[in-house]
């Protein structure tokens, strides 16, 4: 089913492309020596090329070029080997050049594609237009006086990956699976951190609507939303909006709106009329960027193994479900916390293992997987337990608790506190005869047709012998006897 | 002592090796001229006590015997390479107390090579101009006087008008220019030294105040072609911190002064005969060919036929890059800033008070060109037409070895002469235009007097990064010149 939004004049569906900064991960700027640390003291990493000194000129950091390469290859894009730098051209406080350094007419990487992992289990595929390099501008803080606004270069001039993806998305949900798996590819590739609470991540999102089978309609450009969940409540707001408009007799008009979290509204920031005229034209400071093929080929042979084919990997070889396989490979640290598990043990019962009461406890202890509650190689000691029957699985939660309290090996603790499972025949037998001798009405009732009293008396056998009897053998030794 | 200012590096440096005066001495002589020659007003800021110290450690290290190839040699530097610690103002009230934290790389090759400068010499304002008048400290005036009329004081040329003015009337041996479309080699001829532009990329631009970033190119004026070969080699070579900087070897430019061009093709463009070109200018040129036939040379007649667009392409392109170079003087960093109720109003108020008329203009022009609608019209097309004249000259050059033209289309002019048309004005670049725009190394040298007395230029234009055929002809063309006439002031 199509995602639609109902109005008064029928169903709407929404038109969705999204434009991703992404700040490439590497010690210095994308033309100049300064460093990139996040949080450090305002105007403490600023070169003379950053507060465009006068006489001061650019020199293309090469890492930058190698992470929008190795960027492009992970989304399976065109890489143009020949792309110019161009001068992006507006006056503002945070931008000492007077420009912007981007990429315009010759992007460094043309279309590409991310697949979208949905929650049902599905996949979309979302095109990419480009992917192109430019530097960021610093920050006003506006907060810090009050009438004047103090600038903070640290962040002119730090590399970006700008991705702009075609406009193939239809919901604010498949708009929040591209983030999502974009994020997890840059994660994969080390060339984004992903964090988006930082600014390292930043979307500007383009949203139109229109009736089913329409050509597009006009749009608007909603800048700077630092969250997935913001883009998500950013573009249901501003769908529902244009509807309004349209429905009303309105035009929505082209603009650049603005984000307000606190309130979840989308606001007028510029009309078209006020855009500005950037005046971009090639910067004459710098050569064309020429890249050889043996360059590409060289970054493509250190391209670890990403998402999609991790999936279809822990698909095939581990008989995983979809949706489990696309859960572990969203983050590589956790796909790689799963193998660990997983080696030479019963995948599936790995992966319930890591998705359910590892994950659980994760959570609640709001851990990252760089620090889990056990080690890969104690649930690993754990599953390789239930396997060869020395534990219940009921048991075995119990264990994986005490694991987290601590820390011990799970054959560590069953030894100590004697939770070994019972297994000797002799011994079942009797408890089972125990039960049955002190429930003789039970007995009766069961053998007159009440079934449902088979339950009871297991629960009664494990409750006597403190849940260590192997649950098969009760079930198997309790039919018999009641036969 | 005052012999010492006649002097060129080359004797300079054969002298204080067999120390015949001190480089103390010698800089001395020269800032003793430099005062005496203060009403031409070359000078932005002086560094005399500086250039002393600098003279000191020079005859230290010659005492040694680890003298550089400039060692002790007095020199100027244009106002628009920064020098740490000293003021940088690019002769703009928007820089006038601009002290750089940091030494620009052609600078600081001369200071490693000996070289003192004695003061930061006067240009148009950021470069913008050919006669100095643009400059936001005065007009610099020639030392050169007309026959007719010594009471007119005469404009020393532009943008490097300061570096020429200074040289020609002895305040300095030499100085650094810089060349947008004509700046070092307009100003040679009007004040009849010796003044090169290299190829594009030779000398690095980091550092330099920079106009229109794919033109600009730093080079030396001297007072003769030897000194211009060893002052080129003093400053020129690859810098990885500008990446337009040619990653190649430096020649040995004074080696290629060989005195032989016997067997050379010397191109002489048709082009450069327009309508209305003086008698005077024409009948130099004619003579230039002659010395060069008579020195073994062929000259061949060549076509370089889109040189008629060259000037108004030039005037699209160079004021682009100008609109987008100069959004960095904005008041917030450095400079000057007049302050307003607004971030726009700032913006407005200081670059309205710290930019002049000429450089406003430029950036008007320039943003224009580059506005939507516009750019594929103008600067879009310009940039194809620069491309067809670079073609004009690779083709040329497939048939010869170096191209002979005049420099400028007259002797210096009066200040206040020429009409308030800055198209008039413009005029002047139209031979040293089209080597810009094809990022090719010219040379201008001192080629005669015209009948009122005042020096003539020819240029010399070569292949790229072949700026040692140019110096080879010049060479021997400065011989056949014999130049020797002395300006007014320095007869005086």
């Amino acid at each position: 089913m199509a995602y639609v939004i109902q109005g008064e004049t029928g169903d709407w569906e929404l038109v969705i492309g999204l434009e991703v900064h992404a700040q490439v991960t590497s010690n210095s700027k994308l033309f100049s020596g300064a460093a990139t640390n996040f949080g450090a003291e305002p105007n403490t990493q600023v070169s003379l090329v950053d507060a465009a000194m006068p006489g001061m000129l650019p020199v293309i950091n090469e890492k930058c070029v190698e992470q929008a390469v190795r960027t492009g290859l992970g989304l399976k894009a065109q890489i143009n080997l020949t792309s110019v730098f161009a001068r992006k051209n507006y006056f503002y406080a945070d931008l000492p050049q007077g420009y912007q350094i981007s990429q315009f007419e010759f992007p460094i990487v043309g279309e590409g594609e991310v697949i979208l992992d949905m929650p049902d289990g599905s996949t979309r595929t979302v095109g990419i237009e480009r992917l192109h390099l430019e530097q960021d501008a610093g920050k006003s803080l506006h907060d810090q006086h009050p009438s004047k606004s103090f600038i903070d270069l640290n962040r002119a001039g730090v590399c970006l990956m700008e991705i702009v993806s075609k406009p193939d998305m239809r919901s604010p949900e498949e708009a929040a699976a591209y983030v999502t798996k974009l994020r997890s590819i840059l994660r994969y590739l080390g060339s984004c951190d992903g964090n988006m609470a930082e600014g390292s991540m930043r979307c500007d999102v383009n949203v139109s609507v229109r009736k089913a089978g329409e050509p597009y309609r006009t749009r608007a450009e909603i800048k700077n939303v630092n969250s997935i969940r913001f883009v998500q409540q950013a573009i249901d707001y501003e769908a529902r909006r244009q509807i309004d408009v349209y429905e009303d007799g309105g035009q929505v008009v082209q603009e650049t709106r603005l984000f307000d979290s606190v309130k979840g509204e989308t606001r007028s920031m510029r009309s078209k009329e006020m855009a500005h005229d950037y005046r971009y034209f090639p910067d004459p400071d710098l050569l064309p960027l020429k890249l050889t093929q043996a360059f590409v080929d060289g970054i493509k042979a250190t391209l670890p193994e990403l998402p999609d084919e991790k999936k279809e990997r822990f698909i095939k070889d581990y008989g995983l479900s979809h949706y489990d396989a696309g859960v572990l490979v969203a983050e590589q640290a956790n796909a790689d916390f799963f193998e660990a598990v997983a080696k030479g043990r019963d995948p599936k019962l790995a992966c319930n293992w890591v998705m359910g009461d590892f994950a659980a406890a994760q959570n609640k202890q709001s851990r990252s997987i760089d620090n889990p509650v056990v080690s890969a190689e104690n649930l690993g000691g754990l599953v390789d337990l239930i396997a060869d029957n020395t534990i219940s699985g009921r048991i075995a939660k119990e264990v994986f608790e005490l694991m987290v309290e601590t820390g011990k090996a799970p054959a560590v603790l069953v030894e100590e506190k004697g939770l070994k499972q019972v297994t000797d025949t002799g011994a079942i037998e009797s408890a089972i005869d125990a039960v049955l001798a002190a429930n003789p009405d039970k007995v009766a009732d069961y053998k007159g047709g009440k079934d449902k009293l088979f339950g009871f008396f297991v629960g009664q056998v494990m409750k006597n012998t403190g849940g260590k009897a192997n649950p098969a053998l009760v079930n198997d030794i309790l039919k018999a006897k009641l036969a | 002592m005052t012999k010492l200012i006649n002097l060129t590096m080359a004797e300079a440096r054969k002298a204080l090796a067999a120390k015949e005066f001190t480089a103390v001495e010698l800089v001395d002589a020269h800032i003793k001229q430099a005062e005496k020659a203060k009403p031409l007003n070359a000078f932005v800021t002086e560094t005399f006590d500086l250039a002393r110290e600098q003279a000191k450690a020079s005859d230290v290290r010659i005492a040694k015997g680890e003298a550089g190839a400039m060692e002790g040699l007095p020199i100027g530097m244009k106002d628009l390479f920064c020098t740490e610690g000293v003021r940088t103002t690019a002769c703009s009230k928007i820089l006038s107390n601009f002290v750089p934290p940091y030494e620009s790389t052609v600078s600081a090759n001369l200071k490693k090579a000996g070289a003192v400068t004695i003061g930061k010499t006067a240009l148009d304002e950021f470069a913008m101009g050919s006669s100095n008048m643009t400059s936001a400290f005065g007009n610099v005036e020639n030392p050169w006087k007309r026959k007719s009329d010594p009471s007119v004081k005469l404009v020393p040329g532009g943008s490097s008008g300061g570096s020429a003015s200074a040289i020609a009337s002895r305040s300095v041996m030499a100085a650094t220019g810089t060349d947008t479309g004509g700046s070092i080699r307009q100003p040679a001829a009007f004040c009849g030294i010796v003044g090169i532009k290299p190829t594009y990329g030779r000398c690095s631009r980091w550092g330099v105040v920079a106009f229109a970033s794919s033109l600009d190119q730093a080079g030396p004026m001297t007072r003769s072609v030897r000194d211009a070969a060893i002052m080129l080699g003093s400053m020129a070579g690859h810098d990885p911190k500008d990446s337009t900087s040619a990653p190649l070897p430096l020649p040995n430019f004074e080696a290629a002064l060989t005195g032989d061009i016997r067997g050379l093709k010397v191109g002489i463009p048709k082009e450069y005969r327009p309508d209305g070109l003086s008698s005077e200018i024409q009948a130099l040129w004619d003579n230039g060919i002659a010395m060069l036939k008579d020195a073994g040379a062929t000259p061949v007649e060549i076509s370089l036929p889109h040189t008629k667009y060259a000037l108004a392409t030039y005037y699209i392109i160079a004021p682009a890059e100008c609109s987008s170079n100069l959004a960095r003087y904005d008041g917030l960093r450095y400079g000057q800033r007049v302050e307003g109720k607004t971030l726009d109003e700032m913006y407005a108020k200081s670059r309205a008070a710290g930019f002049g008329k000429e450089v406003r203009r430029r950036i008007l022009v320039g943003t224009y060109v580059l506005s939507a609608g516009y750019y594929d019209a103008y600067y879009a097309k310009a940039q194809k037409v620069r491309r067809l004249i670079a073609d004009d000259f690779a083709k040329a050059f497939q048939t010869v070895d170096v191209i002979l033209t005049p420099t400028a289309p007259s002797a210096a002019f009066g200040m206040g002469e020429t009409d308030d048309n800055p198209v008039t004005m413009w005029l002047n670049d139209v031979f040293t235009i089209p080597t810009s725009m094809a990022g090719l190394p010219g040379l201008s040298l001192p080629a005669g007097l015209s009948a009122d007395g005042l020096p003539l230029g020819l240029q010399l234009i070569g292949r790229p990064f072949d700026e040692e055929t140019v110096l080879r002809v010049a060479d021997v063309m400065e011989k056949a010149v014999g130049f020797n006439a002395l300006p007014a002031f320095v007869e005086a």
